[in-house]
């Protein structure tokens, strides 16, 4: 008996893990930031250049970092998504300008409309390779201390805004002490 | 004049592919530990190439940031250490060591054990399926008819 079992088990165990591994996106590479302290960047604003902003000014608040270039076609597909978002007053969003001429970032932004908090220069992509940044656009959110909660690589669509990042910044901007939600 | 064209053109390919990252190091020993370090980096964008062989954005990127901190005297594992902070275990063409690691690295030595000890079985059992599960009085009548034969 065991002779025909023992093959059989063998070939349950193989289908198994290939059919897990089916099912794995191999696009999909979990962030080490989850769970710690945001990269700092002082970078200048893409509107402003004279201005600057870090992480470290954004401490206290409950915010999403979206990394974008005009150069990036999902990014205009998403972008929409973005402004629905920030409509709803949840939380600000930050913009991070990954590697783009500055010309060109103000005029997609004139085009699509700009629902940025503030959009920050990383000409170089210094910053990007701070955060890990390999596969725009991302999205980060961050919480009242400092720390990556969520990475989302590749476009935000409605469905995620719903399932995933409101929950996630509603249930975040709770735990601030003395601000109660938007 | 066809000769100056000619050799014009035989440099050229040679000029243009030393302007893919012309770098200089100070120290021959930089410019080894930079190229073993570009061939043990995985590019994340295009996944199943090192940052040495591609030339996505983001490998351009990551090779100068590596040039960077070898140039500044860097070692291996700040490079490495450094790498993976950002971008994960990932990135590191050789994982390392850890718990998490720890089945990819000792899983073939076991699966390597289990192998042997199948092997020792099989071996073992080997003298029992020799016989040829005559019994003696058998065994003599064959005897007695091969003999016949000659």
């Amino acid at each position: 008996m065991t002779r025909y079992l023992l093959p059989l088990g063998i070939f349950i165990v193989i289908v198994a893990f290939l059919a897990v591994g089916l099912k794995l996106d191999p696009k999909h590479i979990p962030s080490p930031f989850i769970g710690k302290p945001a990269p700092d960047f002082n970078l200048p604003d893409l509107h402003n250049p004279e201005k600057s902003v870090s992480v470290k000014d954004l401490q206290g608040k409950v915010w999403l970092l979206n990394v974008w270039a005009s150069w990036c076609v999902s990014c205009r597909a998403e972008h929409d998504v973005v402004k629905r978002f920030v409509a709803r007053g949840a939380a600000p969003v930050y913009g991070l300008n990954y590697k783009d001429e500055r010309a060109d970032a103000l005029a997609w932004l004139r085009q699509l409309g700009d629902p940025y908090e503030a959009s920050l220069i990383d000409y170089k992509g210094d910053a990007g390779i701070d955060w890990g940044v390999y596969g725009v656009p991302e999205t980060f959110v961050i919480d009242h201390e400092g720390i990556v909660r969520h990475k989302q690589v590749g476009p935000v669509t409605d469905e995620i805004i719903e399932n995933t990042i409101l929950p996630l910044v509603l249930e975040l901007k709770a735990a601030v002490p003395g601000d109660k939600g938007a | 004049m066809m000769r100056f064209i000619l050799t014009v053109l035989l440099i050229l390919p040679v000029s243009l592919l030393a302007d893919i990252d012309a770098y200089e190091f100070d120290d021959p020993n930089k410019e080894i530990l930079y190229k073993k370090l570009i061939k043990e980096l995985r590019c994340t964008v295009c996944q199943n190439q090192d940052i040495a062989d591609s030339n996505a954005e983001l490998a351009q990127d990551l090779r100068r940031k590596t040039y960077d901190m070898v140039q500044q005297g860097k070692d291996e594992e700040f490079v490495l250490d450094y790498m993976s902070q950002r971008y994960g275990d990932f990135v590191l063409y050789r994982p390392r060591l850890q718990t998490n690691t720890l089945l990819l690295w000792v899983g073939p030595f076991i699966i390597l054990l289990i192998g042997v000890f199948v092997l020792m079985r099989f071996i073992r059992r080997k003298p029992v399926a020799a016989s040829d599960g005559l019994s003696s009085e058998e065994r003599k009548r064959a005897e007695q008819l091969l003999e016949r034969d000659e």
